[in-house]
């Protein structure tokens, strides 16, 4: 459970998640998702109750594992994609730049292109966010509405990159209100309404009417 | 693949060198601090007027509370880039050690207010028409241990203040009271220099007790403040 | 509950005890040779310190409690620290010849256990959240004592020495800590975290480290440059000394009946926000 002051963002998600598989969360504004996520991240502690992610209670422990994107795009506005990437790879410790590059590559960005992310158009500087997540080959991907603002020749490519990457073994989480776009590639579907896990199912179904 | 652990020093290193690069590369937060710095020293010289016998008794104060000022407006940004786009995020989810990111901020800092010191400086030497009438080179280790005291405080509490309203009010108040001891300190320790009247050896003594003392804390406690969501 | 029943019982003793005590300051004792009547607010201005005092202590020992009880390593270690402290106290009473002035060995001795006496009963009795409650009760109160002896010292000191105020020892450590302390209550109240209590406990833990460094750096600025210290230092007449006793006995009486009442207070306000977050969690929303 996650409280912030009167206000409970989760109340009772009790789930588990298998290894090597996509799941998509979906829900109204305000379910709770990002929190969720964050959590999992280890940004948000929870208020009650515990997580378990690899084998560790402290998320913290296993954080080398992990790649986290979020709405806001975590990077620096004043530096180029290559610098973002190259700082945040001193930070996990990577030395080796030419992976950056590849990912940057694999995203359909310029690894050359000097001009600073805030003059990316935002379809750019999410699919440079989803490079930083990806920086150090993490085992657990955490993607908080990555297709948001891409066109939707881009976002079909990183679907397929997405799909690709579970497919080698990677868990991945995405929070999404595009389900459509990742119909194909799912493992499962899960929706969450007012904190709590609603249902949880391999198809997309059409969203019931209240 | 391996995975080399991030290695503190080296995430130390890389943060401090792109702060400094990207203050570098947008001049306007250097530009409004020089600015700044030399309005602070001239307001100074109209309030407390130079020529009196008294303002070389009090031109340690006077400098020291200038220097306050710039760096009570230099910290208010320490975290300014960080916050942008959520940034700490992104250096949280990182196997990245939080006292790494401190020492980097802190020693950021220390440049950044210490350049402000240098060109502050020569101007208050020229309007108060200021000689050091005691061991001039003591003045260097009571600048640099004055200066490391205000700062290492200042970034803890600029991020302590990244969890409140009133962000650039919160700052101040809680640094003012903590630095009590380390002004008291760097205000007698350059007026005992400039006076030649007493030795300024009590005060340095108290000023490297304090910053040991504060530093360690800082350390012990940055990453629960961090993580303090 | 027995708040019900102890409370006005407390509270009818602390009244009798207030009135008694402030009969024997202003009647009862003797009056001071030089100063005259004004001394009697000598009654007021030092129980006050001395609760006050007190008071940021049990903050202090608060905030380290929340902050180390989250972690069973540093929590053993605090533990034993403690315990450490209080032995050396012990040992150097009655080691180090001589004391610094004013100094009994059997009160620092008497210190040293107290400290640890207090450390591990509030260990005891409050759990880790009302801890935090303890911390924010002590700090506020505090600070109104403090408020009282920044106030009655100059209204003591106008009519002696000729001066409001002065930068001795004492006054300049006193404000520097009601300035701590309200920079505290303002960290608290502006927090916007989920984690204050962390917060605020990491500020008292400067505040703590703090004071000590304030003191001796006046001490030494004063040697340098003396001036008159207010309040005076020296022996005491026993007659004086009991009806100071007997004020500070009916001051902490009467700080401990406003602690409990605010504590209750801070309790119950916990407990209704616990009870609402619990409330919204049966409740389904409506949708958005």
């Amino acid at each position: 459970m996650k409280q912030f002051g009167r206000f409970a963002a989760l109340r009772g998600v009790s789930a588990e998640f298998a290894a090597g598989r996509l799941y998509v969360i979906l829900g109204d504004n305000g379910a709770g998702k990002t929190t969720l996520l964050r959590a999992l991240a280890g940004l948000a502690h929870p208020t009650r109750g515990s997580i378990s992610i690899l084998g560790a209670t402290d998320v913290r422990s296993v954080c080398h594992e992990l790649g986290y994107m979020a709405h806001p795009s975590l990077l620096y506005d004043e530096m180029s994609g290559m610098e973002n990437l190259r700082y945040f790879a001193r930070l996990y410790g990577l030395a080796d730049s030419s992976r950056d590059a590849d990912n940057m590559t694999a995203l359909g960005l310029d690894p050359a292109l000097a001009r600073p992310v805030a003059q990316y158009s935002q379809g750019m500087r999410q699919r440079l966010s989803l490079a930083r997540a990806l920086l150090n080959d993490p085992k657990i991907l955490l993607l908080d509405e990555p297709f948001s603002n891409v066109d939707v020749r881009s976002a079909r490519a990183m679907v397929a990159l997405l799909a690709q990457m579970r497919d080698n073994g990677k868990t991945i989480f995405v929070v999404t209100h595009q389900a459509a776009l990742l119909e194909g590639a799912a493992d499962e579907f899960v929706w969450m309404e007012a904190g709590q896990i609603t249902h949880r199912s391999r198809e997309l179904q059409p969203v019931e009417t209240r | 693949m391996s995975k080399t652990s991030a290695i503190p020093s080296g995430v130390t290193g890389a943060t401090l060198a792109k702060d400094l690069r990207l203050e570098w590369r947008s001049k306007d937060a250097i530009n409004s601090m020089l600015f700044f710095s030399l309005l602070v020293v001239v307001v100074f010289s109209f309030s407390f007027d130079p020529n009196a016998e008294e303002s070389r008794q009090i031109a340690g104060g006077l400098v020291w509370v200038a220097f306050l000022f710039a760096a009570v407006v230099a910290l208010n940004q320490t975290w300014a880039r960080e916050l942008r786009n959520q940034v700490l995020d992104a250096y949280r989810v990182s196997p990245a050690p939080a006292n790494s990111l401190f020492l980097a901020k802190a020693l950021g800092n220390f440049i950044f207010v210490a350049v402000l010191e240098i060109l502050m400086t020569p101007l208050f030497i020229m309007f108060y028409k200021l000689r050091a009438l005691g061991p001039a080179w003591q003045l260097l280790p009571i600048a640099a241990l004055g200066t490391w005291a205000l700062v290492v405080n200042g970034t803890f509490f600029a991020a302590m203040s990244l969890r409140t309203r009133s962000r650039e009010i919160m700052l101040p108040l809680l640094l003012f009271p903590i630095s009590i001891p380390a002004l008291l300190a760097m205000v007698n320790a350059t007026t005992a220099i400039l006076t030649g009247e007493l030795s300024a050896k009590f005060w340095i003594v108290l000023l490297s007790t304090y910053n040991v003392v504060f530093t360690i804390v800082c350390l012990l406690l940055f990453e629960l403040v961090l993580n303090a969501e | 509950m027995t708040m019900r029943r102890l409370f006005p019982i407390f509270g009818l003793l602390t009244a009798v005890l207030l009135s008694y005590a402030l009969y024997e300051a202003l009647v009862a004792a003797p009056t001071e040779q030089t100063m005259g009547n004004v001394q009697r607010i000598f009654y007021y201005h030092v129980p006050s310190a001395w609760t006050a005092f007190l008071l940021f202590f049990i903050n202090f020992v608060c905030s380290i409690q929340y902050l180390v009880r989250s972690n069973p390593v540093a929590d053993k270690v605090t533990n034993w620290t403690v315990i450490a402290i209080a032995i050396a106290a012990c040992v150097a009473a009655f080691v180090i010849h001589p004391l610094p002035q004013g100094m009994e060995p059997s009160s620092v001795a008497t210190t040293g256990l107290a400290i640890a006496g207090l450390y591990f009963l509030i260990k005891k009795y409050f759990s880790r959240e009302r801890v935090d409650a303890l911390a924010v009760v002590s700090a506020e109160v505090g600070v109104v004592f403090c408020t009282v002896v920044l106030v009655t010292g100059p209204l003591w000191a106008r009519p002696v020495w000729g001066i409001w105020w002065t930068w001795d020892v004492r006054l300049t450590s006193t404000l520097v800590l009601w300035l701590i302390y309200i920079s505290y209550l303002m960290l608290r109240r502006f927090s916007t975290s989920g984690q204050t209590p962390v917060l605020a406990a990491a500020l008292a833990v400067f505040g703590a480290l703090d004071v000590p460094l304030v003191y001796f750096s006046i001490w030494i600025f004063r040697t340098q440059h003396p001036q008159p210290v207010i309040g005076g230092g020296g022996s005491i007449d026993p007659r004086m000394l009991q009806v100071l006793l007997i004020n500070w006995l009916a001051f902490l009486c009467f700080a401990g009946l406003v602690c409990w009442s605010r504590y209750r207070l801070e309790i119950l306000r916990r407990e209704l926000e616990e009870t609402q977050a619990l409330e919204a969690l049966l409740e389904p929303r409506s949708p958005r």
